[in-house]
């Protein structure tokens, strides 16, 4: 079967979503839509023996072949396991919308066509094997993020968090594309296999780390990574499903997918494990301090979401170590990311679920008002507890697996001897404990700050109770497989990590089964990363009990001073500063503009004429200077210092006779008998109409020019002019070939039959041109007439003048 | 002689566009006509001022001695065009100040609503 086709099976059910929800008005519409994830999730499950076994399963389709251009879906270890998050966590977040959303009240039919867009390109962007394809299906993603996260499009709050995620994440996409298109040169091929196996050829080459580092930007776009992170707390304002699916366990993986795909191509540079796993430590870190200052509950796990990304991406940026060095704990670290990855997905998707819980239940998200629903919402609490715990890094739950194999990695850290590890080495584990400190702390302010302790005073919006059986199957459901990925770990590694770690890192291994890690909970007394742990949850208690007092600090830095507030003022700028900059050289005012245009024009061209050193005059070019020609140049420039000079209408149009005149007695001195006759009549019909408009038109004014205007007129004009005599004599000095005029001169009376060569250019060898100068005159004599007949009023109304 | 002729066509540069860079509307006009005349006899300079008769059949003159005939076909072209046009601009310039009592090109602006 040509399970590429599959991929598309989410977009063709969406064009079926909104003609069930206008039929079928009695059923929620959420129904129809899960058999989409249900199927897929099922029938990629078949895939899995396929893959452990190391191997992989490829189908394509065409689109644009002479482009090299594919739908590709390529499954191997680390494509099924995104794909089956994909649709796994896709089929409980619709289950779950379908109670959290009100059948009559919400526009269904819209959400669930943008939702299962979203999940036809997630497919896209994890499967594609074709970068060019990888793209689209990725800003497809951006597309249909926007389009969830401004579903309450009458919000304001919503439609800002849409543009600003719209904006970084579409930037970042298209950074990408350039680091696609420049590894398509290096490569020469879009396909991403090929490239891995053309891999050894692009170090060193002058692409190699621009491509590096603008994958790199696509990456950290959309995987919140810092200072990009912005964006993830404003998505909040999407219906929580939507926060659950796409903003916490599949969307914001989608860097983390590039960043693993793309690791056998650029784990080589020194460059890429610097970013990856310092900005993913820093991600980490920023991420877990500024969530313990959110009031918000999906604001906290906005911050812990972009956190935790942070830590996986310093993990898969461990793992790049690998390829540098034999020590098998880097190996370890790139199971550790996958395996943290699956456990992220699982924990915090059931958090938001919680979250959006308690938000439908009692009304409000702000944990300050919240409190002592323990005994309200006892599932709730439990499922809570669980998420929570596990990501603390708490036993018995999978974050503490994943935890424990995330600090011995940063540990191993310090003893990578090259690119300067071993000096700077230190901080890794530092960080990486602080943040975990800090982790702790926002876990067990979010669990324990909503749920246990009294109830606020204040009345809740809503009167509090369990949520019904249908919106917790969810959430229980992702809590079962917490603890239960905490007893299985290995099975959970043989059948989803190892796969998706060869296919990262397929140099160094051959079978899945090499991958040589067992997790295990306990690693005995002597291990480093336990001790690491115990002091965690000894400060992070410490920190958690005295949070009132300290959690003041965060109020210290002004908002204006954040991230929101550099991108606020870029926004700010790039609307109101390019504004006032095109306000600035855009005066309206046509004088303005033809000095830029003679200005650029002089400027320009005496540039080229002395930077070529293209300035050169041939004396002996030149024909002999004539007497005739000196006087008739004299009267000329007199005739045009009047024009200049003139106080009246009448004298400037004189002069203007006299300057016209003077080319006609120039035609007749150098031979051109034709245009002397021509210049002669035409300038004379030129003064007469002159003459004639000369009632109508006004005084010769000024308008008050100032000396300055003049003055920088008159540098312009003496510029152009200079100019133009410069090309002008080194033109005629410089005559490449001779003239053509030859043949005309030869061939005029044998071909042509005429005797005026001028003439018989016009008409006969050359007579297009005569044709439409021919046009020309009579447009320019048909508009005349219809300017002057023509009267329309300004509104448009036509005023008859013959009334 | 060219070099000569490139200094006038020069000054009739320079004067066209002072005077186009005017703020009235029939310098700005005066200044299209200098132009005009610039560009055509720029146009018969490069040809070559060499010729000693006009570029006509004639018994006894030899074939190297008449003027290049091409450019003088050029700018008669040009010439019976920019009078198309002036003639126009000219009227155009008319009706303007018929409709907006105006010929400061300062005043010549879109307002904002065409912004």
């Amino acid at each position: 079967m040509n399970f590429v086709l599959l991929i598309f099976l989410p977009i063709v059910a969406a064009l079926f979503v909104p003609l069930l929800y206008r039929k079928l008005k009695n059923v929620h519409t959420g129904w129809f839509v899960l058999l989409v994830p249900v199927v897929l999730f099922i029938y990629y499950i078949g895939f899995i023996k396929t893959t452990m076994e190391g191997g992989h399963a490829i189908s394509e389709l065409k689109w644009i072949p002479s482009l090299g251009i594919s739908f590709v879906s390529y499954i191997d270890g680390l494509s099924l396991l995104f794909t089956l998050l994909i649709t796994g966590i896709g089929a409980l977040v619709v289950l779950y919308s379908i109670f959290y959303l009100d059948k009559n009240k919400e526009k269904l039919n819209l959400f669930y066509v943008y939702l299962l867009i979203f999940m036809s390109a997630m497919l896209g962007v994890v499967q594609s094997d074709n970068v060019i394809s990888l793209y689209l299906f990725w800003e497809l993603t951006s597309i249909s993020s926007f389009l969830l996260i401004g579903y309450w499009n009458t919000r304001d709050r919503s439609r800002f968090g849409a543009l600003k995620s719209m904006m970084i994440t579409v930037f970042g996409g298209l950074m990408m594309l350039g680091g696609f298109v420049l590894l398509g040169i290096m490569g020469d091929t879009f396909s991403i296999r090929e490239l891995i196996a053309n891999a050894p050829s692009f170090v060193g080459h002058e692409f190699f780390t621009l491509a590096l580092v603008l994958v790199l930007l696509g990456a950290f776009t959309k995987s919140a990574q810092f200072p990009f992170h912005i964006w993830l707390p404003d998505a909040m304002e999407a219906p929580t499903p939507v926060s659950a699916y796409l903003h916490s366990a599949t969307m914001v993986k989608a860097g983390l997918y590039l960043v693993a795909r793309f690791t056998p191509i650029f784990a080589v540079s020194e460059v890429w494990i610097w970013l990856v796993t310092g900005i993913g430590l820093l991600t980490l870190f920023w991420g877990s301090l500024f969530a313990v200052k959110q009031t918000d509950l999906k604001a906290i796990l906005a911050f812990s979401t972009i956190s935790q990304l942070g830590l996986i991406m310093s993990l898969l940026g461990a793992g790049a170590l690998a390829f540098h060095s034999d020590d098998p704990i880097f190996k370890f670290a790139t199971f550790a990311a996958i395996f943290h990855l699956i456990n992220h997905a699982t924990f915090k998707g059931s958090l938001f679920m919680i979250a959006g819980i308690v938000d439908h239940e009692t009304g409000t998200r702000d944990i300050r008002k919240l409190g002592g629903l323990m005994s309200i919402m006892p599932v709730s609490f439990t499922v809570a507890f669980i998420g929570t715990m596990s990501m603390a890094g708490l036993p018995p739950f999978s974050g503490f697996l994943s935890k424990e194999m995330f600090l011995q990695s940063m540990l191993a850290i310090r003893h990578f001897e090259l690119f300067n590890f071993a000096t700077w080495g230190i901080i890794f584990p530092v960080v990486a404990w602080i943040a975990s400190v800090f982790t702790f702390v926002y876990s067990f302010y979010f669990v324990f700050k909503t749920f246990a302790g009294k109830q606020k005073s204040e009345p809740l919006p809503l009167k509090p109770h369990e949520a019904p059986i249908g919106m917790l199957v969810s959430p229980v459901i992702l809590a079962t497989l917490v603890v239960a990925i905490f007893f299985i770990p290995n099975l959970i590694g043989k059948w989803f990590v190892k796969p998706a770690v060869i296919a990262i890192q397929p140099s160094l291994y051959s079978h899945p089964s090499e991958v040589a890690v067992d997790v295990a909970a306990w690693h005995g007394m002597t291990d480093p990363a336990m001790w690491m742990t115990v002091a965690i949850v000894g400060v992070g208690l410490l920190l958690f009990l005295t949070m009132a007092r300290w959690q003041k600090l965060y109020d210290i830095q002004p908002e204006y001073l954040s991230l929101n507030g550099l991108y606020d003022s870029v926004m700010l700028f790039s609307e109101g500063g390019m504004n006032k900059i095109s306000r600035f050289y855009m005066t309206g005012l046509i004088r303005t503009y033809l000095i830029y245009m003679f200005a650029f024009i002089a400027a320009i061209t005496a540039a080229t004429l002395f930077i070529k050193e293209a300035f050169i005059v041939d004396m002996d070019s030149f024909s002999p200077v004539n007497l005739y020609g000196i006087l008739t140049a004299i009267v000329l420039v007199i005739a045009v210092g009047m024009v200049l000079l003139a106080k009246t209408r009448l004298s400037a149009i004189i002069a203007l006779g006299a300057v016209g005149y003077s080319v006609a007695l120039f035609f007749v001195i150098f031979k051109a008998p034709d245009l002397a006759l021509t210049q002669l009549v035409i300038e004379t019909i030129s003064v007469a109409l002159f003459l004639l408009a000369f009632k109508y038109l006004p005084a010769l004014n000024n308008h008050g020019e100032t000396k300055r205007n003049k003055l920088v007129n008159l540098i312009i004009a003496a510029a152009v002019g200079i100019t133009v005599t410069l090309v002008a004599l080194s033109a005629h000095s410089q005559k490449m070939i001779p003239s053509i005029s030859q043949f005309y001169k030869d061939t005029v009376a044998t071909e042509a039959g005429g005797g005026n060569i001028v003439n018989v250019i016009l008409v006969d060898y050359r007579g297009f041109d005569t044709l439409f100068e021919i046009a020309v005159l009579s447009i320019a004599g048909i508009a005349i007439f219809a300017m002057i007949r023509l009267k329309l009023s300004r509104k448009g109304e036509s005023t008859d003048e013959n009334k | 002689m060219e070099f000569l002729m490139a200094i006038v066509v020069g000054i009739l540069f320079m004067a066209a566009v002072y005077l186009i860079l005017s703020r009235s509307l029939l310098k700005v006009i005066l200044g299209t006509g200098l132009l005009s005349h610039g560009a055509h006899l720029l146009l018969l300079t490069m040809g070559g001022l060499g010729g000693n008769s006009p570029p006509v059949l004639a018994d006894g003159v030899s074939v190297s001695d008449y003027a290049d005939p091409l450019p003088q076909a050029l700018i008669l072209t040009a010439i019976v065009i920019s009078f198309g046009v002036t003639a126009f601009i000219l009227v155009l310039a008319y009706r303007s100040y018929a409709e907006s009592k105006t010929d400061n090109m300062n005043l010549m602006k879109g307002n904002d609503e065409h912004d």
